[in-house]
């Protein structure tokens, strides 16, 4: 195995909406800050991929549209995946891994204000039995979230707790779409959303991106004075039934940090990307996190959650801290599907 | 597999109808909102590229060879050169012309990428690159923030294009 790392992360500002501009426009300034910050000529970056998707902007191939903001001439090595920018650091990790290119850019986008999230998630269920019912996502989760409680193993009040840990982190996270202070008393005095959530269990809706630059081996430590190594990366995926699945118990999320090695030495801090308050329970239990471990620094989800990105940004957050020396190892996950189906579990060193 | 007694004799199912409408507020964008509002009044603003000089229309806010921003509008002609062209013979469903039709490349004057568009007033069989076209507009009554507003392009009757203007893009 080549030693591969992350060596510059970039993100957007989230918002509910960012007015006015296209995908491209959102995009490009990223796109400059990841190369740039690192002095990286675009000639240098051997593979470029991306997860976007075309469900949330409403239109057609406008991932390839996107590429307008890459400078893909001349042709450039290029993939995309339908999926959380996460699953395309995958691809770009196991291109590295092939050995023919030492570094790849990596990104992930959306804009999700043109249309309704919650019905648009609806799309990327079973489209025989699930999808004509139209389940909004929110349902769902709220489905998984009483199995959850039923258990009798967590409660409403442990999950407003968490968003509010979550909100009052994110105070120190510019690019964060939420943030503040609230009292766990008094947001779980609001009504429910969709029992047993309120709203604030659930994810904003945001617009944004983010990009990584990874790196192999001497180039990594020539572009970064501390890489972000990636010693453990996997990717497991449960039943899209909802109905075969145990909802409580996120098999493809244990199976996924057993792989990657998680609890294999100590967990400085984790970046989990657990849209919902009640999914970092799950994804905490999951991967054998103890109480000493500190969940969130960014914010997480519940501070912005840009789709296809969020994921990616998990792993650029853990990897700034990394490269910053304020911890030498750290997981970072992702999430994708109704429900948590599908997971990825990266896990982050210093040296 | 054990039996459902309650749907025993029940017809199975074969194929079901499951129709999806979703509903978007699309947005154009800097770059492309500025060419839309310039079409209002008449006017193919295109963006150039401070990176390679390029000027492009309908501009999408990048440059795509350089993978950066363009902000410099600038106005280009409403007259060009046909680089391409395609007669369209094959009906398909909700065509608005009839056929035999052209479409066209248009470089216009001033613009580093053809714009498309179709060639009328003219015999199909005569198009050709390097033919020398102008816009024909909408009455200014009926002028909105759409490409719509250039009807169609035909020939100015000039000489054509020498080869050397446009076979970068043929």
């Amino acid at each position: 195995m080549r030693d591969v790392a992350v060596v510059s992360f970039a993100q957007s500002e989230h918002a509910r909406a960012l007015p006015g501009v296209n995908e491209v426009e959102m995009l490009m300034p990223v796109i400059g800050q990841v190369r740039d910050q690192i002095g990286l000529d675009k000639s240098r970056v051997g593979f470029t991929c991306s997860g976007s998707t075309d469900y949330l902007a409403g239109q057609a191939f406008s991932f390839v549209m996107t590429l307008d903001g890459i400078g893909a001439w001349p042709p450039i090595s290029e993939s995309h995946v339908e999926m959380d920018a996460a699953w395309a650091l995958y691809e770009a990790w196991v291109k590295l891994q092939m050995g023919e290119i030492d570094v790849a850019m990596v990104y992930g986008y959306s804009k999700t204000s043109p249309g309704d999230l919650p019905d648009v998630l609806t799309r990327q269920l079973d489209p025989y039995c699930y999808a004509p019912l139209w389940p909004d996502s929110v349902s769902l989760a709220a489905l998984q979230a009483q199995a959850l409680l039923d258990t009798g193993s967590t409660s409403e009040r442990e999950w407003a707790e968490i968003a509010s840990r979550s909100r009052a982190s994110a105070k120190n996270n510019p690019n964060a779409q939420l943030k503040g202070d609230f009292d766990p008393d008094v947001i779980l005095a609001d009504e429910y959303l969709v029992a047993p959530l309120r709203k604030h269990d659930c994810p904003p809706i945001t617009d944004g991106a983010a990009a990584i630059i990874l790196a192999a081996d001497d180039t990594a430590r020539e572009l970064s004075k501390r890489p972000a190594w990636i010693r453990g990366l996997e990717h497991r995926i449960d039943a899209q039934s909802l109905g075969v699945r145990d909802l409580v118990n996120v098999k493809s999320l244990q199976l996924a940090g057993s792989a990657a090695g998680v609890s294999t030495g100590k967990i400085d801090f984790a970046e989990l990307h657990a849209p919902f308050t009640y999914q970092e329970v799950l994804a905490k239990r999951a991967l054998g996190l103890g109480a000493d471990v500190q969940i969130n620094p960014s914010g997480g989800a519940l501070a912005a959650n840009p789709m296809m990105a969020a994921g990616l940004v998990r792993i650029g957050e853990a990897a700034d801290r990394i490269m910053a020396g304020e911890g030498d190892r750290a997981v970072a996950t992702a999430t994708q599907g109704a429900c948590m189906q599908q997971n990825l579990v990266c896990v982050l060193e210093g040296e | 597999m054990a039996k459902i007694q309650a749907l025993e004799g029940v017809e199975p199912v074969t194929m079901i109808d499951a129709p999806a409408r979703l509903d978007y507020t699309f947005t154009a964008g800097r770059a492309t909102s500025r060419f839309l509002k310039g079409l209002e009044k008449k006017k193919l603003l295109g963006e150039r590229s401070a990176a390679t000089g390029k000027v492009y229309i309908p501009p999408r806010g990048a440059d795509p060879v350089a993978g950066v921003p363009t902000d410099e509008q600038v106005e280009v002609a409403d007259c060009g050169t046909v680089t391409s062209f395609c007669v369209v013979n094959v009906k398909f469903y909700g065509q608005a012309m009839e056929c035999p039709y052209v479409c066209a490349l248009v470089l216009l004057d001033g613009a580093d990428v053809a714009m498309f568009g179709l060639i009328q007033e003219m015999p199909y069989e005569d198009v050709h690159p390097g033919l020398r076209v102008e816009a024909v507009w909408v009455d200014d009554n009926e002028l909105s923030t759409t490409l719509e507003n250039i009807k169609y392009f035909r020939p100015t009757g000039q000489e054509d294009a020498p080869l050397e203007t446009y076979k970068e893009h043929v």
